[in-house]
């Protein structure tokens, strides 16, 4: 059984169609790169495998239908990691992350256990943001704010990561470093992820399987290099992707 | 790794209490008579335990007039304050409160639309004004809310400002047209558009303290969903709060308050914008710790600025609204350049 199951779904707002019948699958220690250009429906297939946007078609998870999670249980399988994040007051590092495990949380008021304790400690160490914790969010810089939602995200440990666009806006090394820790991620037992970009070699390095949408509609699911083909990008993106992309590397020869 | 505890201990509880209280007695000696605190003190002590009252103090003006009216200050200031610190963390904008958004104006029409029209409830005295109070503000919540996502997903600091400024005047315009049928109830009032908590009775202190137990405790024990929503309502979604519930349970606490104040004491401007941005600054932006010490200093400031509306002028006495409205457009502009800053 996959872990999600998208099947036909399409999203419309009024008559304008976003996405038509969109349909694919995400097993374990998959990563499944969405690619394609500006305005193919990347984002908005996301939002609504997340719940984000009203949707027709089903999508499941391990077998059940989303719309049948409450928003706690759906938090527990499914997160999400989105590219801009707008904190409206001073929280520290800490706190974001603690609301991480917001869905674990019972009663009243909620006290931490332990295993809460360890799993937003472990998430600081992990992505780095540990001696910064009692920091200010609003005086990082995007890369560390970037780090620091996924370390709430590593703290929710969902078995399924969604990632719109996560390094957009970020330099290189912070780039790197998100990337490689998303993928040791995907190593520990059956996670897998699912993420938006538009950096094609990104896809290709870190992929297991890329979905390339043009226009609201799949062209093309399979291994990267099944998908990111000459053909399919040149006609896609209406330029010579390939001989782009050699000018561009060849820039980098010793 | 110890447990960090998010929300405060017995001490810092002992201490807001203390501080309140305080506050509560010096507002009951000083007035236009001032009553040494040592009988004043005599006077409560004597009263609760039902002893018989030395002769040659002022006993009836510290029972009935003065004590009830400092206890209701305090639960306006409290309700307001809290509500405040609610809406802010709710819309994650540190200008948003109940006179900001219209939401006081709105209460404000409903009741002066139940006394004018003389819409009452059999046994409860002003439940017309009250229910009618509270059901205007949940409408005007609802409306001004709608209106600003219609218009700016993000409800960014100008549009809810914007939108909160003409939905008061619009309220206000409303309010005016009602007033002219009125007829000999206008006095009567007149004082909703003030704000004023002189002449309030121990019945009024009990509804406050009702409403103020209710809500406050459901209010308080929403802390994690409203820390999620000032870190970003689409987070709070991801992380798995139950965004579209959560929003409703607090606006209806929101507007239960505030219905109830507006009911009572009028529309006291501010301070349910002042309260929460200086204890914002004091004890930081986690709703642990906010909402109480919002609920504490709420009080204090009411009771303060109940106090400088008394003596300022003695024996004259300013309306409390005019005195928030001081501090609080003072505060605000200070608020808004910095938020204009931030960005």
């Amino acid at each position: 059984m996959s872990v999600l199951d998208v099947r036909d779904v399409s999203v419309s707002y009024g008559s304008l169609s976003i996405i038509e019948s969109i349909s694919f699958s995400v097993e374990e220690y998959e990563w499944v790169m969405i690619v394609g250009p500006n305005g193919s429906g990347k984002s908005t297939t996301i939002h609504a495998i997340t719940r984000g946007a009203p949707y027709t078609g089903t999508v499941c998870f391990e077998g059940r239908d989303i719309s049948t999670y409450t928003s706690t249980d759906l938090a527990k399988q499914i997160g999400v990691l989105m590219q801009d994040h707008m904190v409206g007051y001073s929280f520290t590092v800490e706190e974001v992350v603690r609301l991480g495990r917001y869905a674990y949380s019972k009663g009243l008021f909620s006290a931490f256990s332990d295993e809460d304790e360890e799993k937003v400690r472990y998430a600081l160490e992990l992505t780095g943001m540990y001696a910064a914790r009692d920091q200010s969010v609003l005086t990082l810089s995007g890369g560390e704010l970037q780090r620091t939602f996924l370390a709430q995200l590593f703290a929710q440990d969902p078995k399924l990561l969604v990632l719109d666009e996560p390094t957009n806006h970020l330099d290189l090394v912070y780039q790197k470093q998100i990337f490689e820790l998303i993928r040791d991620w995907i190593m520990r037992t059956g996670r897998c992820v699912i993420s938006v970009v538009h950096d094609l070699s990104l896809a290709k390095y870190y992929g297991t399987r890329v979905l390339l949408l043009h226009k609201g509609k799949v062209v093309a699911l399979g291994s990267p290099h099944e998908v990111l083909t000459k053909e399919y990008l040149n006609d896609i993106y209406m330029m010579d992707v390939y001989g782009w992309m050699n000018v561009m590397l060849s820039q980098w020869k010793d | 790794m110890k447990h960090k505890k998010e929300g405060f201990g017995a001490p810092a509880y002992l201490f807001f209490i203390l501080v309140t209280g305080i506050t509560c007695v010096l507002c009951v000696c000083i007035g236009s008579v001032t009553i040494p605190i040592a009988d004043t003190l005599l006077v409560i002590w004597n009263t609760i335990w039902n002893l018989p009252i030395p002769e040659g103090i002022a006993h009836s003006i510290i029972v009935s007039v003065r004590i009830p009216r400092a206890i209701c200050v305090a639960l306006v200031g409290a309700s307001l304050a809290l509500c405040g610190a609610a809406m802010q963390g709710l819309l994650r904008n540190p200008l948003a409160d109940g006179s900001t958004l219209g939401v006081s104006s709105g209460a404000a029409l409903g009741a002066c639309i139940a006394i004018t029209f003389g819409i009452t409830i059999p046994w409860l005295p002003r439940g017309g004004a009250m229910f009618m109070a509270i059901l205007f503000a949940f409408i005007s919540l609802i409306l001004v809310l709608s209106l600003a996502y219609n218009i700016d997903f993000s409800l960014s600091t100008n549009t809810i400002i914007l939108i909160g400024v003409i939905f008061t005047m619009f309220m206000n315009s409303i309010i005016a047209l009602v007033i002219t049928f009125a007829g000999e109830k206008i006095r009567h009032i007149m004082f909703w558009t003030l704000g004023s908590l002189s002449g309030t009775n121990y019945t009024d202190a009990m509804l406050l303290t009702v409403s103020l137990v209710i809500c406050g405790a459901i209010l308080l024990s929403h802390a994690r969903e409203l820390n999620a929503f000032a870190i970003g309502e689409q987070n709070a979604r991801h992380v798995g709060v139950n965004v579209g519930r959560i929003k409703i349970i607090i606006m209806v606490c929101v507007s239960i308050l505030i219905g109830v104040s507006v009911s009572i004491g009028g529309t006291i401007a501010f301070v349910g914008l002042v309260i929460p941005h200086m204890t914002r600054m004091i004890v930081g932006p986690n709703h642990k710790r906010l909402l109480v010490t919002s609920l504490f200093f709420g009080a204090v400031f009411l009771m303060l600025a109940d106090l400088v509306s008394r003596i300022l002028l003695s024996p004259l006495e300013l309306p409390i609204g005019v005195v928030t409205s001081f501090v609080g457009s003072i505060v605000f502009v200070y608020i808004f350049t910095k938020a204009r800053r931030v960005q």
